[in-house]
């Protein structure tokens, strides 16, 4: 499978998108080569605004901007654009449904040299918990390009959590990406895996493990986190012998948080989590021994299933 | 030369701003934000019915002037100005914080016609009118942001974040007006965070500041205009305030930032009023 980096698709696709709308404008903290907004700096520097290092600022400058009808995507990485300035995109952004997309780039571990402070294991949980934010993990280069397109085609605050690493592409350029949707990514009749993000490529591997054993996984993409689609996910969850979630997140307030609350009146399958077991970061020499290390791994979905299938 | 009628109209607007606050606003029995909306009230009203290009009939007309409150616990205020102005009716008045209402505790631009933007959390409305003006300036737009800053929130380090910003882009659509009642809630700022002298330091951070009396109608427009012809760098009036200003118990007095009113407050504060207005006369 080709590897591509979903940050430069998403700088990319800003550029794209920014030629036609002109209302498109970014703010970044000061990291610009990394989010990749820096291509939009290139191609229209009368609308980009480099805000330096204050976080907060950008924010709520970017309510302004959208206050006159503009697009502002604010960028850093997931623990600053989220973390940082938490209270300015709830209180002026949020409140009022403001047009301000966020970008959380370098999330979950993949910043995995800087550590701790830089890695954000609760970015999908703040925002999801702010009402009305829309939340979207890109799986891939290709979603992501997509996702970037629907955020400037439907109104109101989004979050997208973008990883700093190149991932394997598992989905189809032709396709059409709908905010909301769940993206079913393999067929199985006994158990299903909710992912997103790199998780998604770590269940398929799991998924291709256990047919090879007669169980058959169902692994689901589900890169709109909020709004989910509570009935699509009890129709994925119908007469599955086990539920298992995973995540590059800690296991409170993310996917799997959003899984078992969607299925909490079902009486079907127990529900499992892969994540991070509310513990903060640390720092690597290499992407994948850190995912390793916080059990992030085909084998951990594998084992969580044949748990649950006892 | 403003004519000294125009001055003693925005006066009178804003005596009668004061009014609606403790009889509409508050009222007998009830808490509210009585010192700080005081303390901005001639601000307010020479604004909004003298200095800005609005329209309540359509208060989302783009070629408007804004106008942010960034202390946004002082609405009520900003609430009786919008009301004088004809935005709502003068009987959402009293229903102010009730459930269901139009007017919330801090201003709600979904809720509220007039209203710019959710302000409240400190700190935030100065950086939001910044983005307003960027965006205005944008559009080519020559419209103009104005933006109420409490003394106390300049504690917020991103009000100092927004000041940078400013500057480095030059933004001279924007004029942000500190009320400075040297009063925070619990308080004096002096014993908490001083910043005096405040001038050099918004200097400092490449701003135009004026220095005027708040309360000062005549002055407070020669201010706004002086602002209109500094071009590339932002400006900012300090305008020297008195916290609960026309209030006699309310003046100076911390008490009122958020403080009860009982109905002898009440009328003692409306007599207060109209010994003012007839002083006028």
């Amino acid at each position: 499978m080709a590897a591509k980096s979903l940050r430069t698709a998403y700088g990319e696709a800003l550029v794209a998108l920014g030629k036609d709308n002109k209302n498109i404008v970014a703010l970044e903290a000061d990291l610009g080569k990394s989010t990749m907004s820096n291509l939009f700096q290139v191609a229209y520097p009368e609308r980009y605004f480099e805000m330096s290092i204050a976080e907060a600022n950008m924010a709520s400058t970017a309510a302004g901007l959208a206050l006159t009808g503009k697009i502002p995507f604010i960028n850093s990485f997931a623990v600053f654009s989220t973390g940082r300035c938490y209270d300015q995109l709830r209180q002026t952004i949020s409140i009022a449904g403001l047009n301000v997309k966020i970008c959380g780039s370098s999330a979950g571990l993949s910043d995995y040299g800087d550590g701790s402070t830089h890695q954000s294991v609760e970015d999908m949980s703040l925002m999801r918990g702010i009402p009305g934010m829309t939340v979207l993990v890109p799986v891939d280069a290709v979603e992501t390009t997509k996702m970037v397109a629907a955020m400037v085609n439907n109104s109101g605050p989004m979050y997208i959590r973008i990883n700093r690493n190149d991932l394997p592409i598992l989905t189809p350029t032709d396709t059409p990406f709908e905010i909301g949707k769940l993206y079913t990514m393999k067929e199985g009749k006994d158990v299903v895996v909710f992912a997103n993000g790199v998780m998604v490529s770590r269940a398929l591997a799991a998924a291709e493990e256990l047919a090879a054993q007669g169980v058959f996984v169902k692994v689901v993409n589900v890169s709109t986190i909020k709004p989910l689609d509570r009935q699509a996910v009890i129709a994925c969850a119908k007469g599955m012998k086990a539920v298992v979630t995973a995540e590059e997140h800690s296991v409170i307030g993310g996917l799997g948080s959003a899984i078992a609350e969607a299925l909490r009146l079902e009486k079907g399958a127990p529900i499992e989590f892969v994540g991070i077991e509310d513990v903060f970061g640390t720092s690597a020499l290499n992407y994948d021994e850190l995912l390793v290390h916080y059990g992030l791994t085909a084998q951990a979905i594998t084992t969580k299933i044949k748990g649950l299938l006892k | 030369m403003v004519a000294a009628e125009v001055i003693r109209s925005i006066e009178e607007k804003a005596l009668r701003m004061r009014e609606l606050i403790v009889t509409d606003l508050i009222g007998e029995g009830k808490v509210g934000h009585l010192g700080g909306s005081c303390s901005s009230a001639d601000i307010v009203a020479t604004l909004y019915f003298h200095k800005m290009k609005h329209d309540p009939k359509n208060p989302k007309n783009p070629d408007r002037d804004r106008f942010l409150l960034s202390k946004g616990h002082a609405a009520l205020v900003q609430y009786a100005a919008l009301a004088l102005a004809g935005y709502f009716p003068q009987s959402e008045l009293k229903k102010v914080k009730s459930l269901g209402a139009m007017l919330q505790g801090h201003p709600d631009m979904t809720k509220t016609p007039g209203i710019e933007a959710n302000t409240g959390s400190l700190g935030q409305g100065l950086s939001i009118a910044n983005g307003m003006a960027l965006g205005l300036r944008i559009d080519k737009s020559a419209r103009r942001v104005y933006v109420i800053v409490g003394d106390g929130e300049q504690a917020e380090g991103q009000i100092w974040e927004a000041a940078m910003a400013a500057a480095n882009f030059k933004i001279d659509n924007i004029t942000a007006i500190v009320d400075c009642n040297r009063l925070q809630a619990t308080g004096a700022i002096k014993d908490r965070f001083d910043l005096n002298p405040i001038r050099p330091k918004w200097e400092a951070f490449g701003w135009n500041a004026i220095e005027v009396d708040g309360h000062d109608v005549g002055a407070l427009i020669g201010a706004f205009e002086a602002t209109e012809q500094v071009k590339g760098k932002p400006s900012v009036i300090l305008a020297n305030t008195v916290k609960g200003k026309c209030i006699s118990f309310a003046e100076n007095n911390a008490a009122f930032h958020n403080g009860m009113l009982t109905a002898e407050q009440c009328k003692t504060a409306l007599c207060d009023l109209e010994t003012i207005r007839k002083g006028r006369a």
